[in-house]
């Protein structure tokens, strides 16, 4: 049998002897995080703030400072001009103008770019979105984070208990603030596939905090003698294999996501990679920490009715 | 003890396995490039219009791949996409413009699989390529027209009644009607009491003032055919477009989503859909002087407006006729070879023409365009203001009295002419509208897309499948079918569900479900390792494995539908398409992961009495 990390039931890994040291990391890091997006702001995508964006194909490598003079002298010069994927590729972003006929700034682009850069060129992409409907998307996109972490506050709850529903969904909040700071600090854009990438991430670090804590549950079931940090850490070592396993073959596919599935992706993939590796994280050293904090014990975690006689042992042959 | 599946829970998986492998089969049979043939103003396609079609492209040489009628369309397929266009170019010219020629891709699904209902997967405008439109409709301009309606019929009615009245104003969407005296009220009250649809009666004896009251269940009804006209009326300009398989429908309160897959044009898309004009027919005043009007000696019952390319003319007040009674409109030349506008009204319309030309023989008669263009400003309810822009569009003399047919001559270039007809045709708007979100994908970058994300679908599912291999020896093969299982029959679901289509992030999706649908299968491994290690017998593992691995498994992917659910309630378009396949995903591997790998595992280990060891 090769294995990653088998840990011996007896001689369980002790995750929460660390776990100043966790916790002291994850403040610096959370605290960090908050910061940068406090001075770097986050890099909204057109998605939410409105306005044009084009892109196009030119048939030859483009000179950006050229394009940046022509859309100058024709009124554009507030354009973001910047490569996407290749050389010949360009994205042209316009910021929302409050002035007549919004909609057709992208085709006044095009058309620019066309009678002063490159006949031939290719129109890929063109997005206009109007500030309200951006405004709208906003509302609708935090909204949605707000449910989707309340939904799962419920739910939780109701299937386990109210100290592992907290502390799961505050490593939730550990993962989001985390991403959004890298994002920030990269000054990477977020649109409405980052959103979708925070919701998939909540979802994904979610399965591996309910994988320990269904472990926790057990264990403190079936364990009368053991202290709760002795439990927790048993519980860990259990499934840290399945815990990088799955976090190994999700990686790998993200990875692939990022090489392979073009730009309109990549922000996607970057997102959830650093989703799984922090949601891991926190799986692993945050939330037990929390739910240690919280006081959990063994009677906590009891089923409510009486348990019948018998139902830990095997059944017999 | 061994571990069995009954005979129908095997037969069960086999069943949704073939049942989902079917409807997924279509997307190995590709498409055909097509052009599909539909009937616009009045025309109707029949058998008749296949056999044309049929003549038409055998005279022409275009080789077909086959040809079908129904449901009042025509669908041709070809050979290839040169074809597709030549074919085309002729059935236009050859049909004229009662029909709509469209380019299409047909999916070229054998009959017997088609009449299952089996369908290929629908691909979303990210990797189609086409136009997404979000479009807002102006409540207010609709609510304001019906205002300004109202208004007249109670002072024409208080005019033929001979009610003198001091004032009829509106208020809000009320009107109010003062009258002098007591005996002018009650005059007013038998005229004006309950005759109105939508609209109550109250009244104030004291103050001489009668109010009519605008129902909320009216004011409802008004908004709904505001939208519904600008529904139809967007439909009739997908048809000038010869759009395919155009998607046009109402989101929320007031605003209407058009999607046209294919589409390249999207300058000339905009123009024709987010132009929004109406149109009226107004006699030049000829009574007064024109120089004297702009002087500012503007004659009572008459009003000056903009002429198109520059000028003013003096137009009556009255207006002849609206354009929402044109039937049809279409450019055609006059004897001297210059473009024309030949119209048609509807009865009502051809009679109120014929009253109004009937006296007025030689007199001109002035097209007035308006425009509602959007200021860019917005009102104080952050909504986005627009602005009436009137233009006389062309002048012409009536030359004989009028009825449901005429022409307008003197508009212009032959582009000119064109434009008119086109706006002419696709008829008066009551609220203005205003696209607020466009999202164009060209037809290169939806290719791109695609063979981006089979490349990734593909290489991510290669690495998963090796890991697992290797990791998990022969289990892990297990797992692997599973996961090509679950492959199929998320395809096979997705093509089954009508409303469901493939988008970018939807197939990150699915690969993200493959990087998921393994979550299950690894946590049933391992815990069979470990019950393995805690020194059960191999059977007995495998049992225990999966019953207390299922209680964890169900618990993480509902949390994990919980998002996708909610992702799918705010999400737009493409998200939406993330979400879907997600949900999807989670449940096929659900099913694969648990009783599609147990199935297996049983069938190959379970029956064996004297097994020691589990190649895991």
């Amino acid at each position: 049998m090769f294995l990653i990390t088998k840990v011996d039931e007896n001689n369980p890994l002790r995750f929460m002897s660390i776990n100043k040291w966790t916790t002291a990391l994850s403040i610096i890091l959370i605290v960090a995080s908050l910061a940068t997006v406090a001075i770097n702001k986050l890099n909204w995508g057109l998605d939410f703030t409105g306005g044009t964006l084009v892109e196009v194909g030119f048939s030859q490598p483009a000179d950006l400072a050229e394009l940046r003079d022509v859309l100058e002298a024709n009124d554009y010069g507030d354009a973001v001009v910047q490569n996407y994927g290749t050389q010949r590729d360009v994205l042209v972003r316009v910021p929302p103008r409050g002035e007549a006929n919004a909609e057709s700034i992208g085709d006044s682009l095009l058309r620019i770019l066309q009678t002063n850069v490159d006949e031939d060129l290719q129109i890929r992409r063109v997005e206009f979105v109007g500030p309200q409907v951006g405004e709208e998307l906003a509302e609708a996109g935090g909204l949605a984070l707000i449910v989707a972490v309340i939904c799962i506050l419920i739910y939780v709850s109701f299937r386990f208990e109210w100290r592992l529903a907290l502390s799961a969904v505050a490593g939730l909040v550990q993962d989001v603030i985390l991403i959004l700071g890298i994002f920030a600090l990269f000054q990477m854009q977020v649109d409405l596939t980052i959103l979708a990438a925070l919701l998939a991430t909540i979802g994904y670090s979610l399965n591996d905090s309910i994988v320990v804590a269904d472990r926790i549950r057990e264990n403190f079931r079936i364990m009368r003698k053991e202290t709760p940090v002795s439990v927790i850490d048993i519980s860990l070592s259990q499934t840290l294999s399945r815990t990088l396993v799955t976090s190994l073959t999700t990686l790998m596919v993200l990875v692939v996501l990022m090489l392979f599935g073009g730009q309109m992706i990549f922000g996607f993939a970057v997102a959830m990679s650093i989703g799984v590796i922090v949601g891991t994280y926190s799986s692993i050293f945050t939330r037990s920490t929390i739910v240690l904090a919280l006081g959990i014990s063994r009677e906590d975690l009891m089923p409510p009715e009486v348990e019948k006689e018998g139902e830990d042992q095997d059944p017999v042959l | 003890m061994l571990n069995k599946f009954p005979l129908w829970k095997n037969l069960l998986v086999l069943f949704i396995v073939l049942f989902g492998a079917l409807y997924a089969l279509p997307n190995l049979y590709g498409e055909d490039h097509a052009v599909q043939i539909s009937g616009t103003r009045g025309g109707e396609v029949t058998m008749d219009t296949l056999s044309q079609v049929e003549r038409t492209l055998q005279q022409a040489g275009i080789p077909t791949r086959g040809m079908s009628y129904e449901g009042g369309q025509v669908l041709v397929r070809l050979e290839s996409d040169d074809d597709q266009l030549a074919a085309r170019e002729l059935l236009v010219s050859e049909l004229g413009n009662q029909y709509v020629v469209a380019l299409n891709l047909a999916p070229a699904t054998p009959s017997w699989l088609a009449g299952i209902g089996g369908e290929p997967l629908k691909l979303g405008l990210d990797l189609r390529g086409g136009v997404h439109f979000l479009m807002e409709v102006d409540m207010e301009e609709a609510l304001n027209k019906m205002r300004e309606s109202m208004l007249d019929t109670v002072r024409d009615r208080l005019r033929d009644a001979r009610v003198r009245y001091t004032g009829v104003r509106a208020e809000g969407n009320d009107v109010v009607v003062t009258l002098r005296s007591a005996e002018d009220y009650q005059g007013a009250l038998s005229e004006l009491r309950n005759q109105f649809e939508g609209y109550e009666t109250r009244t104030d004896s004291g103050a001489n003032t009668i109010t009519l009251v605008m129902t909320d269940q009216f004011l409802q009804e008004t908004r709904a055919n505001a939208i519904d006209q600008n529904i139809t009326i967007l439909r009739n300009r997908v048809d000038e477009l010869g759009v395919a398989e155009p998607l046009i429908q109402r989101q929320g309160q007031d605003r209407i989503v058009v999607e046209l897959p294919g589409i390249q044009d999207t300058a000339r898309a905009k123009e024709i859909l987010g132009a929004t004009a109406t149109l009226e027919f107004r006699f030049v005043d000829t009574d007064n002087d024109l120089q004297d009007a702009i002087a500012g000696r503007v004659p009572f019952g008459s009003r000056l407006f903009n002429v198109r390319g520059g000028g003013q003319q003096l137009l009556e007040n009255r207006v002849i006729l609206t354009g929402d009674h044109i039937v049809n409109a279409n450019v055609g030349y006059d004897e001297s070879n210059r473009p024309q506008v030949n119209i048609t009204l509807d009865s009502a319309g051809g009679r109120l023409m014929t009253q109004a030309t009937r006296g007025n023989v030689g007199r001109p008669m002035a097209t007035v365009f308006i425009e509602f263009l959007a200021t860019g400003e917005t009102t104080d309810e952050g909504r986005i203001a627009f602005e009436r822009v009137e233009e006389v569009v062309s002048v012409a003399t009536i030359q004989a009295v009028l009825g449901s047919n005429f022409r307008i001559t003197g508009v212009g270039s032959i582009q000119d002419a064109q434009n008119l007809a086109l706006l002419l045709r696709a008829g008066a708007l009551i609220a203005p509208i205003q696209i607020v979100e466009e999202r164009t994908v060209g037809p290169s970058l939806g290719a791109e897309n695609v063979r981006a994300g089979m490349t990734a679908i593909m290489a991510g599912f290669i690495l998963v499948l090796f890991f697992m291999g290797i990791y998990y020896r022969k289990f892990g093969l297990v797992a692997n079918l599973a996961l090509l299982t679950n492959l199929v029959l998320i395809v096979g679901v997705m093509s089954m569900i009508p409303g469901a289509t493939l988008t970018m992030p939807g197939m990150a999706g699915i690969l993200l479900t493959v990087g998921m649908a393994v979550d299950a299968n690894v946590i049933i491994f391992e815990r069979i390792r470990e019950e393995l290690l805690a020194g059960r017998s191999p059977q007995q593992a495998i049992s225990r494995g999966y019953e207390n691995a299922f209680s964890t498994i169900a618990d993480a992917n509902i949390t994990t539908l919980i998002t996708a659910l909610i992702l799918f309630a705010v999400g737009t378009g493409s998200i939406k398409g993330f979400a879907v396949t997600l949900a999807i995903g989670i449940v096929t591997s659900m099913f694969t992961a648990i009783v599609g790998t147990r199935a297996i595992v049983n069938l190959a280990w379970g029956r064996q009495k004297r097994l020691t060891k589990l190649s895991i």
